[in-house]
């Protein structure tokens, strides 16, 4: 379902992290407009809500941290809302706001609902 | 088990107020990611554990819509035609937002860079995809690739090219990756054939792009303010 | 509408290190988790242009530290010719980055 991403492998080159890629060359910008869909708005606000400083589950320093950890590769083959739902994921578990037994046990029902509902649904894992 | 009448999994009322029909079955919406159930699913947690409500959640959405690159259009034009309150607008855009009724919240500080006849500035964010999107909205699908974060510090008119702006040869071309806690805004040159135009008439030609350095506020033959009829 | 700041930023008499026109350099070090200094501009000199204030320390906030001590963060303006080896545009085409005090050095 993810796009087809070149990937650019910079490991060894000296340090440089996996998401530090001014000067590097990834090719042709593409301009198509995109609405983002309402999963990735949500994905938007629930980061801007959870480090609000009303709420300060954690920081959104956190969630680049985590995205950052990924690797080259899954970095690289993601969508920019598909790094931050996860890295949302990793932090609430991290605080300890959820247990990842709760979230899989919670996507097996979501699945469950769609594909009673006449949806086609993908059952590919999200790498913790 | 949830046998819940009111979803908010799908095309529910995630836009508090707004009447939406019932769930509707998306045959032809594709395959649903895992990505998307992720999202479901850890929203309904949140809001079952008490840690988010499903108003805030569908009111962050209803603000983040209601940021869009008109509203920075109208701040433009505002600088174009009042130079106090341009002045005011580069020294501290926050305050000078808030003249406006625009608040920025607490994500970030915004901070704009004027163009001039010798300097062109182009904004990027090459660790993450930073924008200012407390006045601009979303950013768009381009300004987060890769190809763009990773290119336009080193080929800046190489990727202005891309987009179809060739910068006069002494133009100094000044590129602001950012990457801390500041997000930009580029305050764009009124073009001379501008003179007299209302201020909606200024905002119009003043797109996104224009904002973010990757364009100019152009002059058509359909742009400007609509001249009176004359009595027959 | 009460005027904030953003919640990262805290109020600060204290004199910041640098002052706009003075030369820098960003230190060539190893870095360990999560930082805001892009690899292309380490071991580059550059010139401060301007004083942001005080911040919280996102190589701190990214571990739920609270990011304190707060750094002065400043725009420092480097030539793209001193980044790039082989920039080809003008010579007076600059880059400006927004870097955090304990990434800047005096240039040597």
């Amino acid at each position: 379902m993810a796009p087809k991403r070149k990937t650019m492998p910079r490991k060894g080159a000296g340090g440089r992290a996996a998401h530090d890629i001014g000067g590097l060359n990834f090719g042709k910008i593409d301009r198509a407009e995109h609405d983002p869909a309402l999963w990735e708005k949500r994905t938007d606000a629930m980061q801007r809500l959870l480090t609000s400083p009303g709420k300060r589950a954690f920081s959104v320093d956190g969630l680049r941290r985590v995205i950052e950890d990924y690797g080259e590769q899954v970095y690289d083959r993601t969508t920019y809302y598909e790094k931050w739902i996860r890295a949302l994921r990793n932090l609430v578990v991290e605080q300890e706001l959820m247990t990842r037994a709760e979230l899989e046990t919670r996507m097996a029902e979501v699945r469950a609902r769609h594909a009673k509902a006449g949806r086609r649904v993908s059952k590919a894992k999200i790498p913790w | 088990m949830h046998e819940d009448d009111h979803d908010h999994g799908a095309e529910g009322a995630a836009h508090g107020g707004h009447a939406h029909p019932p769930l509707q079955k998306d045959h032809d919406a594709g395959t649903m990611s895992p990505y998307e159930v992720l999202e479901e699913a850890l929203r309904s947690l949140l809001i079952e554990k008490g840690i988010l409500s499903a108003e805030e959640i569908a009111g962050a959405v209803d603000l983040m819509d209601s940021r869009t690159p008109t509203l920075g259009a109208k701040v433009i034009a505002r600088a174009w035609v009042d130079p106090a309150f341009k002045k005011r607008l580069l020294k501290d855009t926050r305050a000078a937002l808030l003249e406006l009724d625009i608040d920025i919240g607490t994500i970030a500080e915004f901070a704009t860079v004027e163009n001039t006849p010798e300097v062109h500035n182009v904004i990027v964010c090459t660790l993450c995809s930073c924008y200012p999107k407390m006045l601009l909205g979303l950013p768009p699908a381009w300004y987060k690739s890769l190809a763009y974060r990773s290119r336009t510090v080193v080929d800046p008119r190489g990727v202005l090219g891309e987009f179809g702006l060739e910068l006069p040869g002494e133009v100094e071309l000044r590129v602001h990756d950012s990457t801390a806690d500041l997000r930009y805004l580029v305050l764009p040159m009124r073009p001379k054939a501008t003179r007299g135009w209302s201020e909606a008439a200024l905002a119009a030609i003043v797109t996104r792009d224009c904002m973010i350095g990757t364009a100019l506020p152009r002059v058509t033959a359909k742009a400007g303010p609509r001249r009176a009829q004359r009595a027959a | 509408m009460v005027n904030r700041m953003s919640a990262r930023r805290l109020e600060d008499s204290q004199t910041p290190r640098f002052a706009p026109g003075d030369r820098v350099q960003v230190p060539s070090r190893p870095v360990l988790g999560h930082c805001r200094t892009p690899w292309y501009v380490r071991g580059k000199r550059g010139v401060i242009c301007a004083v942001h204030g005080r911040f919280r320390d996102p190589e701190r906030l990214a571990y739920h530290f609270p990011g304190l001590p707060a750094q002065v963060l400043y725009k420092v303006r480097f030539a793209q010719q001193e980044v790039w080896p082989s920039y080809r545009g003008r010579a007076d085409d600059h880059i400006e980055i927004d870097i955090y005090e304990h990434w800047l050095e005096p240039a040597r």
